[in-house]
């Protein structure tokens, strides 16, 4: 069942056109992978999507609503990963995940969860400034996992991870799929789960 | 929990695992505020005039100081992403930024600034006015020192810039906070001061909140 629908979407980065007439679906249980070379709009396309980029042109349509019309429902609905990790290095890890899901106010019930998912646990306590990269790259995305939200955003998602963890996101991001969830990832190398189509940007 | 209750707490715990970028603040009031007397000499009756202007002014110059990171933290390490996909009014965002600064420079320096007033010879009543003028004046010094924060995210030497935004809009409360002590002193009370100070301050909140949150969202294109 399609919940997700973009059509002829367009945007401008400081005035230059870099996102143009990209129109796709995205059902239950699918991820979509955005690839192309450097500058050809993933970031800007997940930025339109999650309304953080205003677009030109186009619409996007969520079960069949523009999600203009409800923008604090289609926020419900998402969850965010850029390419900063958004995480306070004062703070611990698990409060960084647990405060991330009280400022989207939805219960902090999933945070043991995906930091064990992203084996995370033996640093839960650890503030997150003392982090490697690829270690808050994986807190990044345990938040995301811990945010219970249907459709995921993930720009660059495999940046930093280690093979083992790029295998631990795979593992995540297929269960979410699984359950019924849908992904669109920005991505230069393939993330190999099942029902991963590709939207290749000129 | 509260979006707004959860962003206040954190914002909170924040400063309360670096207390020392607080002290810095409060430090640097209590030392602008000494030198004046060193300047100018010990004259008591000139320093008991102008004290209420010199504590105002030190405030003023304090709170900027700590608002250059307000926003520009959450914006280096894409913390406002998240703020500006918060399921809730963005603008409650700006409000409990701009809260958890006032209760942590703001009320302190509220406090503070009688101690500094004995200094210079104020007592009784002046003493109470600067106390209670600073606590109503300040929030407003908070919300418009937050919207010049907002408008110079990701700009080159946006301390400079902020300042210069902000300066020019807190004339009008900076000239009613010290105005309360001069009225003290030909005995007409504070009261009118500190009720056009409390309007000021609702004017800001009813305002800038949206100012900000437009600032912010700017900033997050």
């Amino acid at each position: 069942m399609t919940e997700l629908e973009v059509t002829g979407l367009s945007c401008r980065r400081g005035g230059r056109p870099v996102v143009r007439n990209i129109s796709f679906t995205l059902a239950r249980g699918e991820l979509l992978a955005l690839t192309g070379r450097n500058g050809s709009g993933k970031t800007t396309l997940l930025r339109a999507l999650a309304l953080l980029v205003t677009a030109d042109e186009g619409a996007i349509r969520w079960q069949g609503t523009d999600i203009r019309h409800d923008r604090d429902g289609w926020r419900r609905q998402i969850a965010w990963l850029g390419h900063l990790d958004g995480l306070k290095g004062d703070l611990s890890v698990r409060e960084n995940l647990a405060n991330a899901c009280h400022l989207r106010e939805t219960p902090a019930i999933r945070v043991d969860e995906a930091l064990a998912a992203f084996d995370l646990t033996p640093l839960a306590k650890r503030a997150a400034r003392t982090l490697s990269a690829g270690q808050r790259r994986r807190a990044a995305l345990a938040r995301v996992a811990a945010a219970d939200a249907p459709l995921w955003l993930l720009d660059e998602p495999l940046n930093a991870l280690d093979s083992p963890s790029q295998a631990a996101l795979r593992t995540v991001l297929g269960d979410h799929l699984a359950a019924g969830g849908l992904a669109i990832a920005a991505t230069h190398a393939p993330i190999d789960v099942p029902n991963a189509r590709v939207l290749e940007l000129a | 929990m509260t979006g707004f209750s959860a962003l206040l707490a954190r914002d909170l715990r924040l400063v309360w695992r670096r207390p020392g970028d607080v002290m810095v603040v409060l430090a640097f009031f209590v030392v602008a505020t000494v030198l004046f007397p060193l300047g100018i000499g010990p004259e008591t009756n000139l320093l008991a005039r102008i004290a209420a202007g010199i504590l105002w002014c030190a405030a003023l110059f304090a709170a900027l100081l700590s608002l250059e990171r307000l926003f520009a933290a959450d914006y280096e390490d894409g913390a406002l992403d998240l703020l500006l996909l918060a399921p809730w009014p963005l603008e409650l965002a700006a409000l409990a930024k701009c809260l958890a600064h006032w209760i942590v420079t703001g009320l302190p320096l509220a406090l503070l600034a009688p101690l500094m007033g004995l200094l210079f010879g104020l007592s009784g009543e002046a003493l109470w006015a600067v106390a209670a003028t600073l606590l109503v004046g300040t929030p407003a010094l908070s919300l418009i020192g937050g919207l010049a924060a907002a408008l110079t995210l990701g700009a080159r030497r946006g301390g400079a810039l902020l300042a210069l935004l902000a300066l020019p809009l807190c004339v009008p409360t900076l000239i009613f906070g010290a105005g309360a002590v001069e009225a003290v002193a030909i005995g007409e009370g504070f009261l009118t001061h500190l009720a056009i100070l409390g309007a000021l301050a609702l004017l800001s909140l009813a305002t800038l909140p949206w100012a900000i949150a437009a600032a912010l969202r700017q900033a997050g294109e």
